[in-house]
């Protein structure tokens, strides 16, 4: 299976407390009303700019152990290469919100509408993550529909660059899934044009093989720590 | 209050509307260029540094008060530049070769410019030749370097490896910043200084602008 997507903008709208939080501005805190309109005018921004495209593809263990490997440069301690060896199903993927948005946060910086420009490239970045959470439950869908997902399992999507897998497995990612085909291009830093993209793999498996702790040598260098609301929100689905 | 008070203030609020008839206000009753300049517009960004350094305000607090100096700044510009007032120093900034991130380093820029420095930005992708040559035609005392990915922080060694070649290096600071940096890596490969944030680059540009 190989689709590609064009998704709704309203099916990733990023939810405002999630662009402030991304500005710094902790979820407790009632922000003042400039600050809101301004995360309501980026929201509608976004509304108009985003294109958000995926592209998955299932893949077989075997093939993803070349790509996983990358250019040898993963830690020998990653939690992804535990969870994927022991995983039923596995597909790539691939999104971006489009280069039009990038556009129109350049042009607000120009025009010194800096703090516009900032909120929409908050908003750009969690809406890129909820077009990734799209595609991660488009293929749970699918897998249900083929009785490949039942409750005891779940499903979670990993990306190089995070969790000691490293990011020059973008490459083999590249040259498997095509993602050049919804326009998006890797750089030989392993950067990804749009800038709002995010490759991965979505693995699915039994509940019990996504649990881990964050104490990995890598853990102390990571800045989200969002492994443990994933793992939390997977094992309690 | 008097108008270069009120200017500050209404910077600190962000107004650039306010802020502009201020400054003009400002000129026009021959208040010294230099005193509207440090003690209404910088001296408000430099307020609005500290509250944002002590989480009092937020990221679009900071980025509206820029945008307010900037409207204020257009006007003071061009009698800067016609009475020979020189900036507090200038520095060049941007992404290194291979680094298409551009976000983070035009806020610290923002925040460079909203302290009185005058700031050349190479935009992203920007060879070592490119960030040396500039500093070197532009006479800047600061080279600013920013990464946002482990593939590309090697170009900031680049850099500094190439400042050495060609003498420049100790007589430029090299900064450096961005997500996966740290003031290991920064001492690691000879920058002058790791900075985390934008008010920290501020700081640290400031405690260099006594050596050039
Ligand atoms: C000269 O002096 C100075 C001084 C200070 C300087 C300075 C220069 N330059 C910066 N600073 C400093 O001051 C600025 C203002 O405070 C700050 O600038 P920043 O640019 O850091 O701050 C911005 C204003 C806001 N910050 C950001 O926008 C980045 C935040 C984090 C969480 C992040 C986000 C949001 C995103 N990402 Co991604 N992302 C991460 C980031 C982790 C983190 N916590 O930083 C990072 C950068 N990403 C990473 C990765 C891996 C990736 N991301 C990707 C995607 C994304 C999103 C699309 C979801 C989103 C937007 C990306 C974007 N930049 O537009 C992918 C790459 C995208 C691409 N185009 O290729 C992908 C490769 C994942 C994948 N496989 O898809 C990691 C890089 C790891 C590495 N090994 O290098 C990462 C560090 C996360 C992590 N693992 O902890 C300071 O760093």
């Amino acid at each position: 299976m190989r689709k590609i997507f064009n998704i709704s903008v309203d099916e990733v709208i990023p939810p405002i407390g999630s662009v402030l939080a991304a500005q710094g501005i902790p979820l407790h805190l009632k922000p003042d009303e400039r600050t809101l309109h301004l995360a309501e005018e980026a929201i509608l921004l976004f509304r108009r700019y985003a294109q958000p495209t995926g592209i998955v593809m299932e893949i077989s263990r075997d093939d993803f152990d070349v790509i996983y490997v990358g250019d040898g440069k993963n830690a020998t301690d990653s939690p992804v290469e535990p969870i994927y060896k022991l995983s039923d199903d596995l597909a790539l993927f691939a999104i971006t919100i489009d280069e039009s948005i990038c556009a129109e946060i350049s042009k607000l910086f120009e025009r010194n509408d800096f703090a516009l420009g900032s909120m929409l490239d908050a908003a750009a970045s969690e809406g890129a993550e909820l077009t990734a959470q799209w595609i991660e439950n488009f293929y749970g869908k699918h897998l249900v529909k083929i009785g490949r997902f039942n409750n005891k399992n779940d499903i979670l999507r990993f990306s190089p660059g995070y969790c000691g897998w490293h990011m020059s497995a973008q490459k083999k990612i590249f040259k498997t899934l095509r993602p050049e085909d919804i326009d998006i291009e890797l750089n030989s830093s392993f950067l990804m044009k749009p800038l709002k993209s995010i490759s991965g793999i979505i693995i699915s498996g039994q509940k019990e093989i996504f649990e881990f702790d964050d104490t990995f040598s890598f853990c102390k260098d990571c800045t989200t720590h969002t492994c443990r609301d994933r793992i939390k929100a997977a094992i309690d689905r | 209050m008097t108008v270069i008070q009120e200017l500050s203030e209404q910077l600190q609020q962000g107004n650039p509307k306010n802020v502009a008839e201020l400054t003009r206000q400002a000129i026009n009753e021959n208040i010294d260029i230099k005193t509207i300049l440090d003690k209404g517009l910088i001296a408000g960004m430099s307020v609005i540094g500290e509250k944002f350094k002590a989480h009092e305000i937020f990221l679009p607090h900071v980025l509206l008060a820029a945008k307010a100096m900037y409207a204020g700044m257009d006007l003071l510009k061009p009698l800067l530049l016609k009475e020979g007032i020189p900036t507090r120093g200038k520095v060049i900034i941007g992404s290194v070769q291979g680094d298409l991130h551009d976000i983070g380093k035009n806020l610290v820029a923002i925040m460079l410019k909203g302290a009185g420095f005058e700031v050349i930005d190479l935009g992203n992708d920007v060879s070592p030749e490119k960030f040396l040559d500039t500093a070197e035609k532009e006479n800047a005392g600061v080279v600013g370097m920013s990464a946002l990915l482990t593939t590309t922080m090697p170009v900031m060694k680049k850099v500094i490896d190439l400042a050495r070649a060609r003498g420049l290096y100790g007589k430029k600071r090299f900064i450096v910043g961005g997500a996966p940096l740290s003031s290991e890596y920064a001492k690691e490969i000879g920058a002058d200084a790791y900075c985390f944030d934008g008010v920290s680059a501020v700081e640290t540009v400031k405690r260099f602008a006594g050596i050039f």
